[in-house]
């Protein structure tokens, strides 16, 4: 798929550069066939059909369906070639890789804030190492965002209430744009940043730097100064659910249906607690909505979900990995996005600024695109 | 090309200029039958109305121009440095909500369409006359609301209302301006049912389904998109009120609601409402280019029936909007489907277009240019469509300058161009009048040159990565919005000329015949300006559709019983 890129093309610095721009240039040159055939025969017609005098009157030529069938047919031909291939990218683009490095990602008007699940935190830098699939678990706290990077050519939503997803995998070092691209409000074009590639080595010196605690030990703290423990306990003896084992799995609420706890489940038990009650429990949790901020829910989640690491598995969410080749558990259920699971944010007061540690800089042009 | 003296209109289709321009009309007809300010308010005629929205929404064009060309000012330098990022953010959503629905939407429909519904089809006037005046009060009383919301400070949530940023963040007067919306909605409603009944029952005799002229066959199409689609922006609007008054959940996830319900409800009409705003114009380009070149339009069926198509179609893309926004990946397919296949139908009508150009009788004329530059930026404008409705590219381009380029291509280079020729088109049988033809195809042309240096460049930009509604840019930006900026202005120019010499027709221009441009519509069988009753006498059709004759055959209905030799305004008598 490698072809030449076309002039006004952004950087191709991820794996999927190309092939977007691929189908770009297959409609460019669709375009350019149709629009220059209807010019070309719009000037020879106007030209040798000019007028020459004021009585003229043309023959009239009855349509030919001959010709409408062929101008149906071949058009619809060609635009279920488009769809097909765009659809195919679409998948490609919205369906995340299982053994991705996650990231997570808090819009906020104005500022992009990311976590590493090494407990890096950042404000409109994301440092990302070359090579390796990222995948972005979103949210915002405030309005619709939406996470734009050119060079990658991904764009997703970031929306209140759910979590989005994007995935890329960095294939040049260098520094790129990143545009918020929903209009946000007053600022919404100072909701810029910029994502820097970095070389593995690099980046995993600069992750190094700035290691905090755990986001799933953060969830642990909130879960007992927030009394989550007085009611959820490990034995079966409290009042709601015990925790331990639960994420990943089919949990029958009531009503008979069985859910899936993932992260949108446990969300949703939190912010609205009444909306499924697993079977065999009263609705009798007070709801958390407002009192825990977006980040502090997704360290909940974090908590929640070691817990709920199957046993010999590698727990997510710990600090115990370099960031490349992750294997993700294998209770991970979905194939669709939606049900994709993801790891906690870290922390609730992410540092100000760019890189945690200087050395990961190496790379970095700035005002520059790359450095190859 | 050389052949055509571009400045001086041949004399045998025109009457002899009047010695003094200052000379009344020899026929009664409607702008002579009354006068005063009353027997404008108040008419019921069909015609009147027509001009009384033609002046609202000129007033509500060169507004949405100044917003236009203060936000081509912003941008002419990276950083935000003419006014502040909250005036940019209400100079763009004032911009989007007054061009769209107190100018494009109304614009073919309510003038050209009020004015010629009912002459084409042979009717006095409307079906419902009484109706009609009151839609044009509506567009009034919301264009009120919306202008005191502007007055009042103003509206920066973008024309598309995001929720929960119109909901919950904004502090501007979003239910001021929502109202305005929601109230101009019973308008196009009004005026759609009316076009509907009228075409089903007021048909001159002989005038059958497949007899009408295309202009019609469009009308009739976006008649069903006003009536069907306009409710649910009412319902949606009333839904945003709801929540921000009494914080009723319905979009706020905090409250227990879904933000992207919202945009599904807002494109399932908005969507529709690009056909509102493109399908008239389809009308008006069929007729041009049937006119002027005398030649009957090549698959009247397929071009008929592929308005109706795209008005059904239409209403099953909204989704499309929705690529990036977290909708299922699945819903995307469809959507992504319906959206190639509702392409179809335009490609047709663009192949039937040129096709009826074969072995015409080109002429190149005012309305002629803008028909065919109409040609030209809608290809494209459609082309760049199936860009934005390939899945795994959309989400490259949706939100960039890309988006802003496609929809300015089939709005300004489809819907306004379409309004611009049919307004020079039919000028002379509005007013009586012809205007200045070498000054109409000297504006076409700039026109044309400033379009396409403002909305081109954005194509790049959009690809590059250049978000939409940015009040400051990157630097690696600029250069494409200088030649953006450079073009605003050369529209900008262009578009003023035929404003200056519409008006100065009114007064100075040469008298118009009956029948100009020799076309064949009954519009063009009735005297210019047409009397209050449109036709003294009934017209029976005993033709079909674009059956050109010599002139000598084509009889115009006229004061003096079958009078055809003589121009049908008579000769002018000095006041």
């Amino acid at each position: 798929m490698q072809l030449p890129r076309l002039p006004f093309t952004p950087e191709q610095a991820s794996t999927v550069s190309g092939e977007v721009d691929a189908l770009y240039t297959y409609l460019v040159a669709i375009t350019l066939f149709f629009s220059v055939l209807v010019t070309v025969l719009i000037f020879y017609f106007a030209v040798k059909y000019r007028r020459r005098s004021e009585n003229e009157l043309p023959q009239p030529i009855a349509g030919s369906i001959k010709l409408e069938t062929m101008w149906t047919v071949i058009p619809f031909l060609i635009a279920m070639t488009i769809f097909v291939w765009g659809a195919s990218l679409y998948f490609t683009l919205y369906r995340p890789p299982k053994d991705a490095i996650e990231i997570y990602v808090v819009g906020k008007q104005w500022m992009w804030k990311f976590q590493h699940t090494e407990g890096q935190r950042e404000i409109n830098e994301l440092h990302v190492p070359i090579g390796a699939k990222v995948k972005l678990t979103m949210t915002t706290e405030d309005v619709i965002h939406s996470f734009a990077v050119p060079a990658f050519r991904i764009r997703a939503d970031v929306v209140p209430g759910r979590y989005t997803y994007a995935w890329f995998e960095a294939t040049k070092t260098g520094r790129y744009h990143l545009f918020c691209t929903e209009f946000c409000g007053t600022n919404h074009s100072g909701m810029t940043g910029w994502v820097e590639v970095m070389e593995p080595t690099a980046y995993q010196a600069w992750l190094a730097g700035g290691g905090s605690d755990s986001p799933a030990a953060q969830g642990e703290k909130l879960f007992q100064s927030l009394g989550c423990a007085t009611c959820h306990r490990t034995d079966t003896q409290g009042r709601g659910p015990v925790l331990t084992g639960v994420f990943g799995k089919p949990q029958r609420v009531q009503g008979g249906t069985d859910v899936v706890v993932d992260e949108a489940y446990l969300r949703e038990s939190i912010t609205n607690p009444a909306a499924k009650v697993v079977e065999g429990f009263q609705p009798i949790m007070p709801s958390y909505q407002g009192q825990v901020s977006e980040e502090q829910l997704l360290q909940l989640i974090a908590y929640i979900r070691s817990l709920g690491a199957p046993p010999g598995q590698q727990q997510q969410g710990a600090m115990t990995n370099g960031g490349t080749g992750r294997e993700e558990p294998s209770t991970t259920t979905g194939t669709s996005p939606d049900t994709q699971r993801s790891n906690p944010l870290n922390s609730t007061s992410p540092r100000p600024g760019g890189s945690p540690v200087s050395t990961g800089n190496s790379n970095q042009t700035p005002g520059g695109n790359s450095n190859r | 090309m050389s052949s055509i003296d571009a400045s001086v209109p041949p004399a045998t289709r025109v009457a002899p200029p009047a010695a003094d321009s200052r000379v009344r009309f020899a026929h009664d007809n409607y702008i002579n039958a009354n006068y005063g300010i009353k027997s404008w308010l108040l008419t019921k005629d069909h015609k009147r109305i027509a001009l009384l929205y033609l002046a609202s929404i000129t007033v509500f064009f060169i507004l949405g121009g100044i917003y236009a060309l203060t936000i081509r000012l912003e941008l002419l330098t990276p950083a935000g440095d003419i006014v502040q990022p909250m005036t940019y953010n209400k100079l763009f959503t004032q911009h989007g909500i007054i061009m769209i629905f107190f100018f494009l939407i109304p614009s073919i429909p309510a003038v050209l369409g009020n004015f010629l519904v009912p002459l084409m089809i042979g009717a006095k006037d409307l079906a419902f006359p009484k109706l009609n005046l009151l839609s044009w009060y509506l567009y009034l009383a919301g264009a009120i609301f919306t202008i005191w919301a502007l007055l009042n400070g103003g509206i920066d949530t973008g024309w598309t209302f995001y929720t929960p940023y119109s909901t919950t963040f904004s502090n501007t007067y979003v239910v001021a301006a929502g109202l305005g919306i929601f109230i101009n909605g019973f308008s196009s409603i009004l005026t759609g049912l009316n076009f509907i009944v009228t075409i089903h029952t007021m048909r001159a005799p002989g005038m059958t389904w497949f007899r009408l002229p295309l202009f019609i066959w469009s009308h009739y199409a976006t008649s069903l998109i006003m009536v069907l689609g306009t409710p649910v922006i009412a319902i949606t609007i009333l839904l945003v009120a709801l929540e921000r008054i009494v914080h009723i959940g319905i979009f706020d996830p905090r409250l227990g609601g879904d933000p992207v319900l919202f945009q599904h409800f807002f494109w399932f009409y908005s969507h529709p409402a690009v056909y509102i705003m493109i399908l008239p114009s389809m009308g008006v380009v069929s007729e041009l280019i049937s006119t002027h070149s005398r030649k009957n339009v090549f698959g009247y069926s397929f071009v008929a029936f592929s308005s109706l198509a795209i008005a059904v179609f239409g209403f099953l893309v909204w989704g499309h909007h929705l690529f990036t926004s977290s909708q299922s990946v699945y819903a995307g397919m469809i959507f992504s489907f319906v959206s190639f296949a509702v392409a179809i139908p335009s490609a047709v009508k663009v192949f039937n277009w040129t096709a009826t150009l074969y072995k015409g009788s080109i002429s190149y004329d005012t309305p002629m240019l803008y028909a065919l530059g109409f040609i030209g930026l809608f290809t494209i404008g459609g082309l760049t469509g199936l860009f934005l409705a390939a899945l795994g590219l959309d989400v490259h381009l949706t939100d960039t300058y890309f988006i802003v380029a496609h929809f300015h291509y089939i709005m300004v280079g489809g819907a306004l161009m379409g309004y611009l020729g049919g307004l020079h088109n039919w000028w002379p049988k509005i007013t009586g009048r012809m205007y200045p033809e070498g000054w109409g195809r000297f504006s076409a042309l700039v026109i044309f040159v400033g379009f396409n240096l403002t909305f081109f460049p954005q194509f790049l930009l959009g690809y590059l990565g250049m978000p939409r509604r940015y009040h400051a840019y990157a630097e690696e930006f600029q250069v494409l919005n200088v030649m953006s900026t450079a073009g605003a202005s050369i529209l900008g120019v262009g578009l003023l000329i035929p404003g200056i010499y519409f008006i100065w027709s009114m007064r100075y221009g040469k008298f118009a015949p009956a029948n100009p441009w020799a076309a064949t519509g009954l519009e063009w069988r009735t005297m210019s300006p047409p009397p209050t009753e449109n036709f003294v006498r009934t017209p029976v059709v005993t033709w079909e559709a674009y059956e050109y004759r010599p002139m000598e055959e084509m009889e115009v209905i006229g004061p003096d019983k079958g009078n055809t030799a003589q121009p049908a305004h008579g000769e002018a008598t000095k006041n």
